[in-house]
């Protein structure tokens, strides 16, 4: 690991310092993640922010978005320097933010009035925005997980099954009928 | 998404998940990275240092929660501001001095306490860690010097008078004597 002891010296004046500014890009980003298993946490925001912010408003819809961003950042941030594997920060990140949606329904489902029979439906109603993503807040919980996560946070498929708890069959399943769903409430 | 990453790095440092703050401020001489743990300063780069570099180190040496928080340094950031305008002679910032053990910590610290406008020697500063003979080592000492500007290495000249040598590059540190008035300029 590199000990910066070494980028200047008093006894080295005979050799011109090279002139320059603070180059943030001298070192490519990916290279870091090779040299570090943890690179600073700042890179995992400048480079995932927005992804997460996609998910979250997926999933929890775009009222309650940023509050699903700064549980899912804190948690991370909590749990960075445990972390055994840098390799899949992304991914990483994308399955903490499912996890606080689901704790942001649970919440939100514990504050309901129970009513007589519960189906598959919406659990926040579609957005004025018209957007697709208030269509997407429109479908039943599992579909709509499965739509933001491959469509927001770009998973695999396998994934997504690992995020759900399901199999890679049915989380196919669940976003095939998302898919078929938004098609006709968008059509 | 601006104040979502505010209020995410102000309840970090709440929280207390904010091991190293940091910050870039500009400079006569380009820009300045500025690193603070919630002990006191922790690192400051010079322009024509690596800010990744220097940020991979600290995630490194200090701890991976490293954020980008400006509001954390804005004590140190006014302090260099009148310093750069000629206004301020003496820092008054609360340092950590852990990216620098045992001999160089004691150099930095000699060095810490050479008054604004004056110089010393390599050899001074080795006489005044506790030993004169080990020049090299305070030199070396100096040219690692995590905090420099606030640890003012810029104020340790080769015996002859000769400018040595400084991180930031030979010009900035002519720059920041004729700044403190040592050099005529």
């Amino acid at each position: 690991m590199s000990e910066l002891t070494g980028p200047y010296s008093p006894f080295s004046s005979d050799t011109p310092e090279e002139e320059g500014r603070v180059s943030r890009s001298v070192v490519p980003r990916r290279l870091i993640q090779e040299v570090s298993a943890l690179p600073p946490f700042q890179t995992l925001i400048d480079d995932h922010a927005g992804d997460v912010m996609a998910v979250c408003r997926g999933a929890v819809g775009r009222g309650d978005a940023d509050d699903c961003f700064q549980e899912t950042f804190i948690a991370a941030l909590r749990a960075y320097p445990q972390l055994r594997d840098g390799g899949n920060l992304r991914g990483w990140l994308v399955t903490i933010a499912h996890r606080k949606a689901i704790d942001h329904h649970r919440a939100r489902g514990r504050r309901a009035v129970p009513v007589a029979e519960v189906g598959e439906v919406a659990v926040t109603d579609p957005e004025p925005e018209g957007d697709i993503w208030a269509a997407v807040g429109a479908l039943p919980p599992k579909q709509r997980a499965a739509v933001t996560l491959r469509y927001a946070g770009d998973l695999p498929h396998s994934e997504i099954a690992a995020a759900l708890g399901c199999s890679p069959e049915a989380a196919r399943r669940s976003l095939h009928e998302g898919l078929k769903r938004l098609r006709k409430e968008l059509a | 998404m601006r104040d979502s990453l505010n209020r995410l790095a102000a309840r970090a440092s709440t929280e207390g998940l904010l091991d190293v703050a940091y910050a870039t401020t500009e400079s006569p001489f380009g820009p300045l990275l500025l690193a603070t743990t919630p002990k006191g300063l922790v690192r400051v780069g010079l322009p024509n240092q690596d800010a990744d570099g220097l940020l991979l180190d600290l995630a490194t040496r200090v701890s991976p929660r490293v954020l980008e928080a400006p509001a954390q340094l804005d004590q140190a950031r006014r302090e260099l501001d009148l310093y750069f305008e000629g206004r301020l002679t003496e820092f008054d910032l609360p340092l950590d001095w852990r990216l620098s053990k045992d001999f160089r910590r004691k150099v930095l610290r000699a060095i810490a306490r050479i008054p604004y406008g004056q110089t010393r020697s390599y050899t001074q500063i080795a006489t005044r860690a506790g030993n004169e003979r080990a020049v090299r080592a305070a030199g070396t000492a100096c040219g690692t010097n995590p905090l420099p500007l606030v640890v003012p290495c810029h104020r340790v000249l080769r015996s002859g008078g000769a400018l040595g040598g400084y991180g930031g590059g030979l010009p900035m540190k002519e720059g920041l004597l004729r700044l403190e008035g040592i050099l005529d300029s």
